[in-house]
C-alpha cells in the first residue's frame, strides 16, 4: 500500500526584493505530508540568493502542523548560522501559537541514556555474571521451596488442597491423551525399527525386553517430563509471571502471606503427584505400542509378550524410575514458578521467563537423568 | 484558540450501545465543533468510556452513527479508515505505551507505519513531540523506567506523532497526583491553544472539568444517556436538574 498520496503543490513560495533583503512568501499547505518537499525548496532558494536578511512572509499560510513549524523553524536556524539576518512578518495568532509550542532546545537534547553498545569483553563479563546470578538464583529458589514444602508436610492443613486438585487435573489428567499418543507411538517405533535388525538373528523375541527397559528406565520418565515441561511448566511461569506484573504477588506478601507457600507450593505437589502416575501410564502405552508390532508383525503372541517383559524388569527398576520422574516433577514445577516470579517489566518478560521455563526445565531433566544413570548402575 | 469556530467536527448521530440485552445508552445525539474541548462527564457505570469507544471505532454502534472529520468511524473502506486514523490521537488510561520498546520507538512508529519519511526525519519529529510535552531526552527510556505521569505524557505524543486535528483522552487524571494532574491538564490547555485541536475527554475529575472543558456532555446511568449539555459553570450555577445539581455538588445521585 502507498503511505502518503504523492505530494500535490499545495503549497507556493515566492521570492519578493532585492539581493540585500529578500523576502519569502509562503502560503498554502505545510504540514507532515510536504515536509520534504517544502524543506528542499526553502534551502535551495536559500543557497541561490543568498541575501543578508531574510525575511519569511506567512501571511498567506492556510494550514500549519507541527512538523510545518519544524521547517520553518529550521529555516531560521540554517539562516542564522550563516549570518543573515531573520525575522518572521505577518505571523496570524494560530501559526505563532503552534511556533510558541515547539521548543527548539528539545530538539537538539541528547538522550539521558545513550545507545552506544558495550565491548565485547564487557558484554561477556555481563553475561557470565548474569548467569552466574541466575544460579544463585534458582538455588536460593529451590531452597525456599523445599523449606515450604517441608513446612507443608508438617502442616498439612496450611495447604490449600483445593489449588492441589485443580493442577493435578491441569497438569496430570489433561495431559493423559498426549502422553498415552506419544508413548504408543514410540513404542511402536522403537519396536518396528529394532525388530527390522533383531529379526536378522532370530531373536524377535527380545523386542519385548528390549522395549521394556528402554521405556520403562530412561524413555518413559524423559518424555513424560518433557511434555509436562511443555503443557504446565510453562503455564506456572506465565501465570505467576502475570500475577507479579499485576502486583498480585505484591499483594499476597503485604497481607502477609508467602508467596511460595501460596502458589508455588500447590503447584509442585500436584506435580510431584502428576508426573510419576504420568510415567507409569506411559510406560504401558509404550508397552503396549511394541505388543502390537510383536503381536502383528513378529508372530509372538500376546502371553509370549508379557511375560517376556515381566522377566526383564525388577520392581527395583520401576520404583527408581517413579523416583526419578518425582525429582524431574519438583524441578519442573520449581523452575516454572522461579521463571515466573523472576517477571520484571511487561508482557515481554512474562513472554521470556514462559520460555525460559521449559528450557531450563529440559536442561536440568536431561543433566539429573545423567546423575540418575551412574548413582543408579552403582547401587544395584 | 479557534473557539468560536462552529465547524462541527465530530458528529454523533442516534447512537445506541447495548451489550446483550443491556442497554449502556440510547439515541444519544451531539456535535464536537472545531478547536473544542468537550467533556464528557458521568458517574461510574454510565457509560462514558464505552461512548469513547465508540467515538474512536473501537465498538460498533446497535444503531446510529459517529462521523469524525466526515468519515463514519466504522466505515469497511480501507482508504477512508486510513484518513480517518491520521486524523485521530488516542491516550488510553494508562498510557498504553508499547512496553518493549522505548519511547522513541513508540512515537516513531505511527510515522513509520503513515508516511514516507526518512529516518533522520522521523526522530527529529520524535525530539520535537518529546520536548512538546516535557519529555526531552527520554527517547530511550522504557516505558517501565518513568513514571505513571510521564507515561501518559508520553502517550499523548504518540497520540500527537501525526499532528491529528482530533485526540481522544481516556480519564487523562486517573492515577496522578492532584499536581501532575493539573500539569497535564495545563498541557492540554496549551496544545489546544497553540494547535487548535479538537479534544474530547472523558473524566469524572470535577476539578479539571472547569479548568479545561469549553462545554460538558453529563450522561447518567439512570437516564440511559444524556442529561445535560453546556458550559460547565452555567451547569453549576443554573442547573435545575437535581441529577445535575446534585453530580456538582459531589452527592450521591440515588
Amino acid at each position: 500500500m502507498s503511505k502518503t498520496a504523492p505530494p500535490q503543490q499545495d503549497h507556493t513560495i515566492r521570492v519578493a526584493g532585492e539581493k540585500g533583503e529578500v523576502t519569502l512568501a509562503v502560503s498554502g499547505r505545510l504540514a507532515l505530508e510536504n515536509l520534504n518537499v517544502v524543506r528542499t525548496e526553502i534551502q535551495g532558494l536559500l543557497s541561490q540568493i543568498a541575501p543578508a536578511r531574510l525575511a519569511v512572509d506567512l501571511a498567506g499560510v492556510e494550514y500549519l502542523d507541527s512538523a510545518g513549524a519544524l521547517v520553518l523553524l529550521e529555516v531560521e536556524g540554517a539562516a542564522r548560522a550563516r549570518n543573515i539576518a531573520f525575522s518572521f512578518v505577518n505571523l496570524t495568532p494560530e501559526v505563532q501559537g503552534i511556533l510558541d509550542l515547539i521548543d527548539p532546545a528539545a530538539l537538539s537534547t541528547p538522550p539521558l541514556i545513550s545507545e552506544k553498545t558495550p565491548a565485547l569483553l564487557e558484554q561477556v563479563g555481563e553475561a557470565s555474571l548474569r548467569i552466574w546470578r541466575d544460579l544463585v538464583q534458582v538455588m536460593t529458589f529451590l531452597g525456599e521451596l523445599l523449606l515450604a514444602l517441608a513446612y507443608s508436610l508438617l502442616h498439612p492443613r496450611s495447604v490449600r488442597w483445593g489449588e492441589v486438585f485443580f493442577y493435578l487435573k491441569r497438569a496430570g489428567v489433561d495431559g493423559l491423551p498426549i502422553v498415552g499418543l506419544i508413548s504408543l507411538l514410540l513404542g511402536l517405533i522403537i519396536a518396528f525399527m529394532s525388530s527390522l535388525q533383531l529379526k536378522q538373528f532370530g531373536a524377535n523375541i527380545y523386542v519385548a525386553s528390549l522395549l521394556a527397559i528402554a521405556m520403562v528406565k530412561e524413555l518413559g520418565p524423559i518424555m513424560t517430563a518433557i511434555l509436562v515441561a511443555g503443557r504446565s511448566g510453562s503455564a506456572f511461569a506465565a501465570e505467576i509471571g502475570t500475577m507479579v506484573v499485576n502486583e498480585e504477588v505484591d499483594a499476597l506478601v503485604s497481607m502477609g502471606f508467602d508467596p511460595v507457600r501460596f502458589l508455588a507450593v500447590p503447584k509442585v505437589l500436584a506435580t510431584v503427584v502428576a508426573v510419576p502416575l504420568l510415567t507409569l501410564y506411559a510406560d504401558l502405552f509404550g508397552i503396549l505400542g511394541g505388543m502390537i508390532v510383536g503381536v502383528v508383525g513378529l508372530d509372538l503372541t500376546v502371553f509370549t509378550y508379557i511375560s517376556e517383559t515381566q522377566k526383564s524388569l525388577d520392581l527395583f527398576e520401576i520404583v527408581s524410575s517413579l523416583v526419578k520422574a518425582g525429582v524431574f516433577a519438583v524441578l519442573i514445577a520449581g523452575i516454572g514458578c522461579q521463571r515466573g516470579f523472576q517477571v520484571r517489566g511487561g508482557a515481554q518478560s512474562v513472554g521470556a521467563a514462559t520460555t525460559s521455563a521449559v528450557v531450563a526445565a529440559i536442561f536440568l531433566i536431561i543433566v539429573t537423568d545423567s546423575a540418575f544413570a551412574i548413582v543408579l548402575h552403582y547401587i544395584q | 484558540m479557534i473557539i468560536s469556530d462552529k465547524t462541527p467536527v465530530i458528529l454523533v448521530e442516534g447512537l445506541t450501545a447495548r451489550f446483550g440485552d443491556d442497554v449502556i445508552f440510547e439515541n444519544v445525539n451531539f456535535q464536537v465543533y472545531r478547536g473544542e474541548i468537550l467533556v464528557i462527564l458521568g458517574g461510574s457505570g454510565c457509560g462514558k468510556s464505552t461512548l469513547l469507544k465508540h467515538m474512536i471505532g473501537l465498538y460498533r454502534p446497535a444503531a446510529g452513527r459517529v462521523l469524525v472529520n466526515g468519515v463514519d468511524v466504522n466505515t469497511d473502506d480501507d482508504k477512508e479508515l486510513r484518513r480517518l486514523r491520521m486524523g485521530i490521537g488516542v491516550l488510553f488510561q494508562s498510557g498504553a505505551l508499547f512496553g518493549s520498546m522505548t519511547l522513541a520507538e513508540n512515537l516513531a512508529l505511527p510515522l513509520q507505519e503513515y508516511t514516507d519519511l526518512s529516518p533522520a526525519d522521523i526522530e527529529l519529529i520524535v525530539k520535537m513531540k518529546l520536548g512538546l510535552v516535557q519529555l526531552a531526552g527520554y527517547e530511550n527510556h522504557l516505558p517501565s523506567e518513568i513514571s505513571g505521569g510521564m507515561k501518559k505524557r508520553a502517550g499523548l505524543a504518540r497520540a500527537m506523532a501525526l499532528d491529528p486535528n482530533v485526540l481522544f483522552f481516556d480519564e487523562p487524571s486517573a492515577g496522578l497526583d492532584p499536581i501532575t494532574s493539573v500539569e497535564l491538564d495545563n498541557l492540554i490547555n496549551s496544545i489546544n491553544a497553540g494547535m487548535g485541536t479538537t479534544m474530547v475527554i472523558v473524566t469524572h475529575e470535577l476539578e479539571s472539568i472547569f479548568s479545561i472543558a469549553h462545554r460538558v456532555v453529563i450522561l447518567d446511568k439512570g437516564a440511559r444517556g444524556i442529561i445535560a449539555m453546556g458550559d460547565p459553570r452555567d451547569l453549576q450555577e443554573h442547573s435545575q436538574d437535581p441529577r445535575v445539581v446534585n453530580f456538582f455538588n459531589r452527592k450521591p445521585m440515588h
